[in-house]
């Protein structure tokens, strides 16, 4: 067969390039899926989508690698309905060049934009609208599924209801998600209007947080981690909508749904030997990024590529971590439970673990997926240099307290955790891996992850 | 699978009783792993010190494992792979020591030495070869030693099958590495243990933890030779080239 001539080995990490392993790497189109999988040996069949996951949840050593093909000109837009549907290897950042300009934007982005809309689904994505409207997964209308044993299933949250949640935040271990219908937010314009507060430490940031978040349709906080004793935890929080017309300023309102993000760098493909990234260029980074913010500022106005991707302005940014990489850690812990939150702050300042980017968030409800990882509480999202001295000792001190405080750690982000820490963190994985089972009996679908963690035993 | 920090699942010990072996087992357990697999002779031996491992939440297993019956090693190994899943660190650590310049002169005792050591031992490194080929990740951890730079007449058994092992590994390690399998070729100098008890201590004699502290950072760094302790490495340098008549006389121990 023609497709599987184009085959190639190649060795994968996620995008904190940690763990490299070796698979056979194929990209198909939709209509070459089923043909693919004959070339499935023992070590299974992954799709991966554009390897933003951090860890090994995209990697499968020794066996085969999807890679979906697709274009957003393929999308099909039914704006009476306010819906779209997507091929799922079409990435978030074609879409939304493809509908911004229309007046629509997705439900859900996570923050960044270089995600497919089959691993959007598979990590059942969140982004700063949580609290408010939930992960993606609750917008999906339904999704077209190929299982391993060839056939084409159609579910959705009313039609084989176990297996639609099954494959929201599944991972991708219950099938090729092969297209998605999903629910757009109908947009005026391209900007977004933000309120910017600087808050002292931390108490101030869930008070804030707590009073306030019902008001925005978007709310973050970045934790700045320079600041520790009594200014553990001082944040600059972020809030924000997408703007109306009336709030853009005549120059902008000649043309309101404007809409080109540019990436302004990209660094080369070196591989630093030594990360650039370390205690003394965070500290300093933070510093300056807490001073420049203002106290106090209402109605800025933003692009959607300045307040949803900022990262996404610097191509390859996790190269600047050095030849070890990084993990980012992020786990959410429910309401009632601030004291972990502080006690992961605590840890990370004494151990010198300074973290590039920390950011924390309020969580809303989650779904009925059994493994999608939202659920309503607090979640914590730091980026570690895998070259801290002692991080392994760190990380599995801060594990302890995530789970004695009752929460969990979010798959698409896990590089190290173990089976025990998912199994206590997911109560329902034992259901979850039973639904599987039943549409993957031989174990078709397999990745470093899931034999990693035991999710496909 | 080795999780984003290094630290391996499962660890096979092929040699179970080690001492050195044992070491590095120990420097290597942290809360991610599952399985311990210690392979050995004398599993009554290997159940004491599979005794000293378990914890909650680790499995250890002892299996029996002779060095001396080659044509068992790919069995014993996908066995364990059956068992456990994927392993993520096998240990070559078996070795009969001999007794010195007498081995030269027994019939017997050189034939199963250079059986044990080199036969033996390179079954062992196919058998885990393969099976780390298919998963196509995973490292394997070779005890070698200085014996094998440059072979004494003190030794000359135990050292020439170090030398021929050594060589086998770094030669199957270049061809296991297109598959994304590591393959790190220790040499210590003389180590204090169950094995060299009762003998003199050469110059910078060393300890199994030494030796598991050096291997593990190899590991980490995903080197392919470690010296214990490190500074052996450019004595031997010097020793390769020395003339026979000098090398014959030097207080090697």
């Amino acid at each position: 067969m023609a497709v599987l001539s184009q085959v190639a080995r190649r060795t994968l990490t996620g995008w904190g390039r940690t763990n490299a392993t070796n698979a056979d790497v194929v990209a198909v189109a939709n209509h070459e899926v089923a043909a693919a999988l004959g070339a499935a040996g023992g070590r299974g069949v992954l799709v991966r989508g554009l390897g933003r996951s951090y860890g090994d949840s995209a990697q499968n050593s020794g066996g085969l690698v999807l890679q979906l093909e697709g274009s957003a000109h393929e999308a099909v837009l039914d704006e009476a309905a306010g819906t779209i549907t997507v091929p799922a290897g079409v990435s978030l950042d074609d879409l939304l060049r493809r509908i911004v300009p229309r007046g629509w934007f997705v439900p859900v982005t996570p923050g960044t934009r270089f995600v497919t809309m089959g691993g959007a689904i598979a990590s059942d994505v969140h982004g700063k609208g949580h609290h408010l409207t939930g992960s993606f997964g609750n917008h999906v209308r339904s999704l077209r599924l190929l299982l391993a044993d060839g056939t084409v299933a159609d579910v959705a949250p009313h039609r084989r209801a176990d297996l639609f949640w099954a494959t929201i935040g599944g991972m991708g271990l219950t099938g090729v998600i092969l297209d998605v219908t999903f629910a757009l937010l109908p947009i005026e314009t391209s900007r977004m209007t933000v309120d910017t507060t600087r808050l002292p430490d931390l108490d101030a940031v869930f008070a804030a947080m707590e009073e306030g978040d019902a008001d925005y349709r978007y709310s973050v906080a970045w934790i700045d981690p320079v600041g520790r004793g009594r200014h553990l935890g001082r944040s600059v929080l972020g809030r924000g909508d997408h703007a109306t017309l009336a709030q853009l300023s005549p120059r902008e309102q000649r043309d309101p749904l404007a809409y080109g993000p540019k990436v302004l760098a990209t660094l080369p493909p070196l591989q630093l030997p030594v990360g650039l990234i370390n205690r003394t260029t965070i500290n300093a980074f933070n510093e300056v990024w807490f001073r420049k913010a203002p106290r106090h500022r209402e109605g800025e106005v933003q692009t959607i590529a300045t307040f949803w991707h900022p990262l996404d302005m610097v191509g390859g940014w996790n190269r600047l971590y050095g030849a070890k990489g990084m993990v980012q850690y992020q786990f959410v812990v429910p309401f009632g439970q601030e004291g972990a939150i502080r006690a992961v702050l605590e840890r990370l300042t004494e151990g010198g673990a300074s973290s590039f980017l920390s950011v924390l968030k309020r969580f809303g409800p989650g779904n009925p997926a059994p493994l999608s990882f939202p659920r309503e509480g607090w979640t914590l999202a730091v980026d570690l240099p895998v070259a801290i001295h002692g991080i392994a000792e760190l990380l599995h001190g801060l594990d302890r307290i995530v789970l004695d405080a009752g929460g969990r750690h979010y798959l698409t982000k896990d590089g190290h955790t173990t089976p025990a820490a998912i199994a206590q963190g997911y109560p329902r994985l034992e259901e979850w891996k039973a639904v599987r089972r039943t549409v993957d009996p031989q174990g078709m679908w397999q990745s470093d992850q899931s034999r990693r963690l035991g999710l496909t035993d | 699978m080795d999780n984003a920090l290094h630290e391996p699942q499962t660890i096979v010990l092929l040699g179970g009783t080690s001492d050195i072996g044992l070491a590095i087992v120990r420097e290597l357990l942290s809360p991610t792993t599952r399985v311990v697999v210690l392979a050995c002779r004398d599993t009554a031996k290997g159940e004491v010190a599979a005794a000293g491992l378990r914890r909650d939440g680790l499995t250890v297993d002892v299996v029996e494992f002779d060095g001396a019956t080659p044509a068992t090693h790919q069995a014993v190994m996908d066995g364990i792979a059956a068992r456990h899943g994927d392993l993520d660190v096998v240990i070559l650590a078996y070795a009969l020591l001999g007794s010195g310049q007498a081995t030269s002169r027994d019939m017997a005792e050189a034939v199963e030495v250079a059986h044990v050591n080199f036969t033996g031992a390179v079954a062992s490194l196919v058998a885990a070869g393969n099976v780390l080929r298919a998963q196509r990740h995973g490292s394997i951890v070779v005890l070698s030693s200085v014996a094998g730079e440059r072979v004494r007449g003190a030794n000359a058994v135990y050292g020439a099958t170090k030398a021929g092992l050594d060589g086998f590994a770094q030669g199957l390690g270049d061809e296991l590495a297109e598959d994304g399998v590591h393959m790190l070729v220790v040499r210590p100098g003389f180590v204090r243990s169950a094995m060299t008890e009762g003998l003199p201590a050469a110059p910078f004699a060393t300890t199994p933890e030494a030796v598991a502290t050096a291997a593990v950072k190899g590991l980490r760094g995903r080197r392919r030779t470690v010296w214990v302790p490190g500074l052996l490495r450019f004595v031997f340098m010097a020793l390769r080239h020395t003339p026979g008549p000098v090398w014959r006389r030097l207080p090697l121990g």
